[in-house]
C-alpha cells in the first residue's frame, strides 16, 4: 500500500476542478495539476489529470503503487436529487417515522418553514410485522406471510433500491437479514440497504434517514467506481483503488460500493486531514484548520493531531446552512463547521440598514463582478481586489483577467450607496463583516465542543483560506497561522496521508454502574472481526491500529463526551478509571463535575487503521533573514482602514528561514497570503509559512 | 453610515454571537430534559440602565420578552455602587422570571476597567423544586414548591452555600437541581468575559454607543413594519378546555402608527388549578406570535421589543396574581399565539395561519407511589408529543410538528433504552389535519404500554381534546385530542393523573392543525397526492373536498 518505491497518487474530484496530485515514495510532491471537472463522466477528468502529472514526471503506469480517490459525485447526487427510486419498509406501527422525525421546525421566527425533501414519499413507505425490543430480544416473529404483499407493493411503485430499517435493528439484526434475503429471493434485482449496516445506532429516524441516503445513491456509486476502475485498469494501473471518506480514511472499492453514503464530504475530509499532519509534523497540539474557497468556508478543530469527529451531520441544508435543515445521516465523519462564506460571497444592505453578506454566492459563473464574466453585484472577492489585495496582472496564474472598474462599480452601488459609503469604505465593510462571521461561528463551533479557539495555531488553505486567514484570526482571537505549500490543491494532498480505516458506531444502552462485562466484550468483538475484515482488504499487511471509544454523558444530560478505552476486553477494575476519566474530562469541559450522578452509556465505537504513512520532521530553522521584496502594492490597511504600501512576495523565491513583516501579500499561483500590519511571517525548513501576531502592530 | 456605523454592526454581530455562545454553554450543561430537548432556557446581554442588547435564539418563545423585563426589575431593586465584580443575582419568582418556579433567573454585573458597564443574565427550567411538582394539582404557589426571592447567588466569585443548601434540601433532584444552578453561573459568566474581552478589542469603555444603535436600528425598523399595517382594533375570543371548566380567551389587538397593543379583557378569571399564567409569560408567547409576522427578521432586543405592549386586568387567567398556582403555565400560554392570531388574520388575511395543536402534548411518566415502598425500579419520564400546525395561507400546516413551542419530540429506541416502556405504534392520524384550500398538519397516534408488566403514572396537562384547532376563511376544523385507555376505553380528560395498569395500552392522539380557506378550492393535485399517501379518506376527498378521480 504505501510501496516505499513507488509513487503514490490522490485525485480528488471536486464540482469545479479535479485536483491531482503525485507524490514519491517520502511523501515529496513531484507534481500537481487543476484540471476541469467533466460531469458528464467524472472519469474522464481524472484520467486526463493523472496522465498531465505522469507525463510531466516522465513516469509510466506501472510505476504507480497507490492510488487515493475522493469524489463530490455522492454528495452531488444527494443535493441535485439524482439518485434511484427508493422505497422503504419500517415496523409496523411506524410508517411515519420519516415525516414525524423529531418534530419540530428548524427556525423559530419563519411561520412559512418548508420541511426538508427526505426523499422517499408515504406512498413508498412501506410497513412489515414483528418487532424486537431495546436489548433485542424478539417482542413479535418477523411477518414472513407479509412479503408476498411487500414485493406487489414495491413492484407497483417502481422502486429500484430498498431501505429497510426495522425497530432497534441494531440491537438485533435478525429480522432484517431475513427479510432482505425473502425480497431478494423474490427480487433479485433489488439493490437493498439494511440499516444496521450502514448506522448501527438507535434513533430511528436518523437511522432511517442514513439508510435512504445510501440506499438513493447506491446503484449510480456502484457502477460509477466499476467504470472508474476499469478505465484506470485499462490504462495500465495495476494497484488498487482506495476511496477517501467523510471520516479520514481510505476504504476499498467493494466497501465503498456497498457503503457510498461513507463517501460523502471526502473532499473537506482531505484538508482535514493535510492539517492534522502538519499538526503532527510541527508538533502542534491544538489547531484550527480554516479552508475558505469560492462558496463557503469550513472549519475544523484538531487536538492532538486528529481531526474532531462526529456521527452526525446534515446533506444539503437548504435554508442559509441553518441546523436541521438538510437531511441528517449518521455516520463516522471528521467534524466540521461550514459556513456561506466564501470570495463568491455576495454582499446586501438589508431593510435595518445592515450589511450582510452571504450566504448566497455568485459561484464560478457569472462569479464576482471583477472577473468580468457578467457579475454585477459585490463579492468578498471584489472586496478584496478593491482594497488592493489581489495583484490583477497575477490572478489563478494571470489566466482570469481582473476588472478593478467593476468591481469598484459593484461595490459602490451594490452596497456604498444605502451606506453612504464610498466603494473602498464598502470594501472595508464587507470584509469586517464577513471575517467576522467566519470569525463566529469558529467559536461558536468551539463552544459547543466544549474548546477554546485562543491558543490555537491556525492551518489555512483553499483558494481564499490564505487572503484571509489574518484578519478571521485577530478576530477570532488567534495569534499564530500556518499555510503550508500548495494551498490550492490542500485536500488531495491530504488523501496521500489518510490511512486505511473503517470505523464502526453501535449502540448499547447501559449505566456504568450496571454493565455487563461479557456481553460487551462480545459486542466488541463482533465489530472488530467486522472493521479489521473491511480494513485488510486494503491493507493486507503491516500493523493495524484500535482505537476504541465510549460516549459517556451524565443521565438527564443530552451531551455525549467521548472517553477512550483500553484496548483490550474490559474488566470489573476498569470501571472506576473510566468514571474518573469522564469526571475529570467532564470538569475541563463545564468547570466541574457532578458527584452522585449517575453515568450512563448508549453508543460505542471501534476503528480500525492502518499505520499512515511516516512523518517528516523538518531541522528548525535557525537563521532568520529579512525576505527581499519583488515589489510594492498600495493596500486599504485592515488594521488602520488607512491607505498604505505593502510589500509583494513571490512565495516561490521565498527561502527557508526568511522573515518579513505585514502588511505583505506573498503570491503564488493559486492564491495569495495576506500579512496584515499586525503580523509578521516566517518560513520554516519545509516550506511554511507562519503568521505570529504582534500585538504592537494595533496601532 | 458611516465606517464607525459597520463598526458598530460588527460589534453587534458579535454581541449576538456572545449570547449564542452564552446559551449554548448551558444547554450543554443543563440537567432537565426539557432543556436538552428544547433549548428552554434564555440568555441576553444587557446595557447599564438594563436594557437587553442582544438574546439567544433558544428553542422556545416563553422567555422572549420575560428575561427583558426581569433584569430592569433586578436592576431597580438592587444598587448600581452595591456591585462587585463576581457578584450574581437569583431569583424564581414566577412573577419576576418566567411564569413558574422552576424557571431560575441570574443576573451578573459585567466589570471592565473597574467599573459595571453591563448585564449578562441566562434562564434555565430546573428539574423538580419539591412541593407536588411538576403538574396543575397544585391549590396555590406554595404547593408548588420553593419560592425564592430575588437575592444574591455569589458574592465576588463566592458561592452563597446556605442558598444552594436551600435549594437541593427542597428538591427531588437535589443532584440535578446544583448541576442546573452551575451551568446558569458559568453562562453568566462566559457571557460577562465575553463581553469584556469585545470592549478590550474594539477599544470601547463603556456600552452607551453601541447600545443607542442597536436599539435605534431595532426600535425604527419595527415602527416601520407597523406603520405598513392598517390601524385600528380587532378582537377575537379562543375557547380552551381548561381544567374545571372551559375558558374563554379574550383579545383585543390595537395597531396604531407605532405601538401594537394586546389586551386581555373579557378573559375568564383564575382556575383553581395550576393552569394560571402570569401576565409576563402570557405576553412572551403573545409577542413571539406577532413578531413572526411583523418583523420577524429583527433580533429580540429592547428595541424590537418596545413597541408591543400586552395588559390584562388583573387575575385574569392571563394575568394570574400571587398566590395564584401557575406550574403549567405553559398549557394556556401556548395557547395565546391562536388566540392573537385570530385578531391578527382579520388585519393580514393572507398572511396569518388558522389555528393549531399549539400546547404540546407532554406525556411525564412516573412509577407508581407504590413501587417506591415496594423497592422497585423507579424511573421519571418526560415525553413531548406535538400535533399539527395550522395551514398557512399558501401552505399545508406541518403534521406533528410544535408551534408555538420549540420543542424537539423523542425518538422510540431511545425513550425504549432508558425507561420501561414499549411503544407499539407512531403514526400520522388520516383525516385529522383540517380540510381546507391549505389542509391543517396532521396529528399522530400513539400507543404504549409497560415493557415490564407494571402499573405506571401518567400526569396529563394538555389542550383541544373539547375545542378542536379551527379552520379560517372556510378552512374547517383539525381533529381533537384523544386520550383512552384500551382501544374501546372512554376518553380521558385532558387535565389530571391517570394510573395505566400493567398490560393495558395508553393511546394517544395528537390534534390536527385546523384548515384554511374553501376545501372545494384545493387545487385537485393535492387532493389527489393526499389521497394516494394516505393522508385523508376517500370518503374525506369525495364528501369534503369534492374530490372526482
Amino acid at each position: 500500500m504505501h510501496n516505499k518505491n513507488g509513487l503514490r497518487l490522490a485525485v480528488d474530484i471536486g464540482g469545479t476542478f479535479t485536483d491531482t496530485v503525485l507524490v514519491d515514495g517520502k511523501g515529496h510532491i513531484l507534481a500537481t495539476t487543476k484540471t476541469p471537472t467533466t460531469p458528464e463522466n467524472p472519469t474522464l477528468g481524472a484520467l486526463a489529470g493523472t496522465k498531465h502529472v505522469l507525463a510531466g514526471t516522465g513516469a509510466d503506469w506501472s510505476r504507480i503503487g497507490g492510488f487515493i480517490h475522493g469524489t463530490t459525485l455522492a454528495t452531488n447526487a444527494l443535493i441535485e436529487r439524482r439518485g434511484a427510486n427508493v422505497a422503504t419498509v419500517t415496523s409496523e406501527g411506524f410508517r411515519d417515522i420519516l415525516e414525524i422525525a423529531y418534530e419540530r421546525r428548524y427556525s423559530q421566527y419563519d411561520i412559512n418553514l418548508v420541511k426538508p425533501d427526505l426523499i422517499v414519499p408515504r406512498t413508498r413507505a412501506f410497513i412489515i410485522g414483528g418487532r424486537m425490543d431495546a436489548r433485542g430480544q424478539e417482542l413479535q416473529p418477523l411477518d414472513e406471510e407479509a412479503v408476498r404483499r411487500l414485493t406487489g407493493e414495491l413492484d407497483a411503485c417502481g422502486a429500484e433500491a430498498v431501505a429497510i430499517c426495522l425497530m432497534h435493528a441494531y440491537a438485533n439484526p435478525a429480522h432484517e437479514l431475513r427479510l432482505r434475503d425473502l425480497l431478494l429471493a423474490a427480487m433479485p434485482d433489488l439493490v437493498i440497504s439494511l440499516s444496521h449496516e450502514v448506522s448501527p445506532e438507535a434513533r430511528e429516524f436518523d437511522r432511517l434517514s442514513t439508510t435512504i441516503a445510501n440506499a438513493y445513491i447506491q446503484p449510480q456509486m456502484a457502477s460509477y467506481l466499476i467504470n472508474f476502475q476499469a478505465r484506470f485498469s485499462n490504462e495500465g494501473l495495476t494497484c488498487p483503488i482506495l476511496m477517501m471518506t467523510a471520516g479520514g480514511g481510505m476504504t476499498t472499492m467493494e466497501t465503498a460500493a456497498r457503503l457510498p453514503i461513507r463517501l460523502v464530504e471526502s473532499g473537506p475530509a482531505g484538508g482535514a486531514i493535510l492539517a492534522a499532519r502538519i499538526a503532527a509534523e510541527t508538533s502542534e497540539r491544538e489547531v484550527l484548520s480554516f479552508d475558505m474557497g469560492g462558496t463557503t468556508a469550513k472549519l475544523c478543530l484538531i487536538d492532538r493531531f486528529r481531526p474532531q469527529t462526529a456521527r452526525k451531520f446534515e446533506i444539503a441544508r437548504a435554508a442559509r446552512f441553518i441546523k436541521g435543515s438538510g437531511m441528517p445521516v449518521r455516520i463516522p465523519v471528521i467534524e466540521m463547521i461550514e459556513i456561506g462564506a466564501g470570495g463568491g460571497s455576495i454582499a446586501h444592505v438589508d431593510r435595518l440598514g445592515r450589511l450582510q453578506v452571504g450566504p448566497e454566492s455568485a459561484g464560478s459563473e457569472p462569479g464576482p463582478a471583477a472577473f468580468a464574466k457578467g457579475g454585477t453585484e459585490p463579492t468578498v472577492t471584489d472586496a478584496d481586489v478593491m482594497q488592493g489585495l489581489i495583484e490583477p496582472g497575477r490572478f489563478a496564474e494571470g489566466r482570469l483577467r481582473i476588472d478593478m472598474d467593476a468591481a469598484k462599480r459593484a461595490l459602490a452601488s451594490g452596497v456604498g450607496q444605502a451606506l453612504k459609503l464610498d466603494a473602498a469604505q464598502a470594501a472595508h465593510g464587507v470584509s469586517e463583516i464577513v471575517d467576522e462571521n467566519m470569525a463566529a461561528a469558529g467559536r461558536m463551533h468551539a463552544v459547543e465542543s466544549g474548546k477554546d479557539l485562543g491558543a490555537r495555531l491556525m492551518i489555512a488553505f483553499g483558494g481564499n483560506g490564505p487572503l484571509h486567514a489574518t484578519r478571521v484570526a485577530r478576530r477570532a482571537h488567534v495569534d499564530r497561522i500556518l499555510i503550508p505549500r500548495d494551498p490550492g490543491v490542500g485536500s488531495a494532498v491530504g488523501f496521500l496521508f489518510a490511512p486505511v480505516s473503517f470505523e464502526i458506531i453501535r449502540s448499547r444502552y447501559s449505566t456504568l454502574d450496571a454493565l455487563d462485562l461479557g456481553g460487551l466484550n462480545a459486542f466488541f468483538n463482533a465489530m472488530i472481526d467486522e472493521a479489521e475484515a473491511v480494513v485488510r482488504a486494503g491493507a493486507p499487511e503491516g500493523l493495524l491500529t484500535r482505537r476504541r471509544q465510549a460516549f459517556m454523558r451524565y443521565h438527564g444530560q443530552g451531551h455525549e463526551i467521548e472517553i477512550p478505552l483500553p484496548d483490550r476486553a474490559l474488566e470489573e477494575a476498569d470501571i472506576p478509571a473510566l468514571r474518573r476519566a469522564f469526571e475529570e474530562e467532564y470538569s475541563r469541559q463545564f468547570s466541574r463535575a457532578v458527584p452522585g450522578m449517575k453515568i450512563e452509556i448508549l453508543n460505542w465505537t471501534l476503528e480500525v487503521a492502518s499505520e499512515p504513512p511516516a512523518l517528516e520532521h523538518y531541522a528548525k530553522t535557525r537563521v532568520k533573514q529579512p525576505a527581499q521584496p519583488s515589489g510594492q502594492r498600495r493596500i486599504l490597511c485592515d488594521v488602520t482602514g488607512k491607505w498604505r504600501e505593502a510589500e509583494i512576495h513571490d512565495r516561490a523565491a521565498l527561502r527557508p528561514g526568511d522573515h518579513l513583516d505585514g502588511p505583505s501579500l506573498i503570491i503564488e499561483p493559486q492564491t495569495t497570503t495576506f500579512v496584515s500590519a499586525d503580523f509578521s511571517a516566517h518560513v520554516d525548513g519545509g516550506g511554511n509559512i507562519w503568521l505570529t501576531r504582534n500585538r504592537e502592530g494595533d496601532q | 453610515m458611516s465606517t464607525t456605523d459597520t463598526r458598530l454592526q460588527v460589534m453587534w454581530n458579535r454581541l449576538l454571537a456572545v449570547v449564542e455562545e452564552q446559551g449554548q454553554a448551558l444547554i450543554r450543561a443543563a440537567f432537565s430534559p426539557i432543556v436538552r430537548e428544547c433549548g428552554d432556557i434564555s440568555a441576553g446581554v444587557f446595557d447599564l440602565q438594563g436594557r437587553m442588547l442582544a438574546q439567544a435564539v433558544t428553542g422556545t418563545p416563553g422567555h422572549i420578552n420575560t428575561m427583558a423585563e426581569a433584569v430592569k426589575t433586578l436592576r431597580a431593586r438592587f444598587q448600581l455602587q452595591d456591585m462587585k465584580p463576581g457578584d450574581i443575582y437569583l431569583t424564581n419568582d414566577p412573577w419576576i422570571a418566567s411564569g413558574h418556579l422552576n424557571d431560575f433567573l441570574l443576573m451578573m454585573p459585567v466589570f471592565f476597567k473597574g467599573h459595571v458597564v453591563g448585564f449578562t443574565s441566562c434562564t434555565s427550567h430546573l428539574v423538580d423544586l419539591g412541593g407536588l411538582g411538576m403538574g396543575p394539582e397544585g391549590a396555590d404557589i406554595y404547593d408548588e414548591g420553593l419560592l425564592i426571592p430575588p437575592c444574591k447567588l455569589m458574592n465576588e466569585g463566592a458561592l452563597n452555600t446556605l442558598l444552594m443548601e436551600i435549594v437541593k434540601a427542597n428538591s427531588r433532584e437535589p443532584i440535578a437541581n446544583e448541576g442546573d444552578i452551575y451551568a446558569l453561573i458559568a453562562c453568566c459568566e462566559t457571557g460577562a468575559e465575553r463581553l469584556a474581552g469585545m470592549m478590550e478589542e474594539f477599544g470601547i469603555d463603556h456600552l452607551d454607543e453601541l447600545a443607542d444603535y442597536i436599539i435605534d436600528t431595532s426600535y425604527r425598523g419595527t415602527v416601520e413594519a407597523i406603520a405598513e399595517l392598517p390601524k385600528g382594533t380587532w378582537h377575537n375570543v379562543l375557547k380552551v378546555d381548561g381544567y374545571e371548566q372551559e375558558i374563554d380567551l379574550h383579545a383585543a389587538l390595537t395597531i396604531s402608527e407605532d405601538r401594537v397593543e394586546l389586551d386581555f379583557t373579557g378573559t375568564s378569571g383564575l382556575s383553581n388549578k395550576g393552569i394560571n399564567v402570569p401576565l409576563n409569560y402570557a405576553t412572551a408567547y403573545s409577542v413571539f406570535a406577532l413578531r413572526c409576522i411583523i418583523g420577524p427578521d429583527i433580533p429580540n432586543n429592547a428595541g424590537s421589543l418596545e413597541p408591543f405592549r400586552v395588559t390584562g386586568p388583573k387575575n385574569c387567567i392571563l394575568n394570574a396574581q400571587p398566590p395564584a398556582p401557575v406550574a403549567m403555565r405553559h398549557t394556556l400560554g401556548q395557547m395565546t399565539p391562536d388566540l392573537v392570531y385570530g385578531c391578527l388574520s382579520q388585519v393580514l388575511p393572507d398572511q396569518v395561519p388558522a389555528e393549531g395543536a399549539s400546547c404540546m402534548y407532554d406525556l411525564p411518566l412516573r412509577h407508581t407511589p407504590e413501587a417506591v415502598s415496594r423497592g422497585d425500579a423507579q424511573f421519571a419520564l418526560e415525553l413531548v408529543f406535538s400535533g399539527g400546525t395550522g395551514a398557512r395561507p399558501g401552505l399545508d400546516g406541518l403534521s406533528a410538528t410544535a408551534f408555538p413551542s420549540g420543542v424537539w419530540g423523542s425518538q422510540v429506541e431511545t425513550t425504549e433504552a432508558v425507561a420501561p416502556v414499549l411503544i407499539t405504534r407512531r403514526e400520522l392520524i388520516p383525516d385529522s389535519g383540517g380540510p381546507g384550500r391549505t389542509r391543517g398538519g396532521l396529528g399522530q397516534h400513539i400507543e404504549m404500554r409497560s415493557a415490564v408488566n407494571e402499573d405506571f403514572m401518567l400526569f396529563l396537562s394538555v389542550e383541544r381534546i373539547l375545542n378542536p384547532a379551527r379552520g379560517r376563511f372556510g378552512g374547517e376544523a383539525g381533529a381533537p385530542g384523544r386520550i383512552r385507555i384500551g382501544h374501546g376505553g372512554s376518553n380521558l380528560p385532558g387535565k389530571g393523573e391517570v394510573r395505566v395498569k400493567a398490560g393495558e395500552t395508553l393511546l394517544f392522539e395528537t390534534p390536527g392543525g385546523g384548515g384554511f380557506g374553501d376545501p372545494q378550492k384545493r387545487s385537485r393535485d393535492e387532493v389527489r397526492r393526499d389521497l394516494d399517501e394516505g393522508l385523508i379518506s376517500r370518503e374525506a376527498a369525495r364528501d369534503i373536498y369534492g374530490f372526482k378521480p
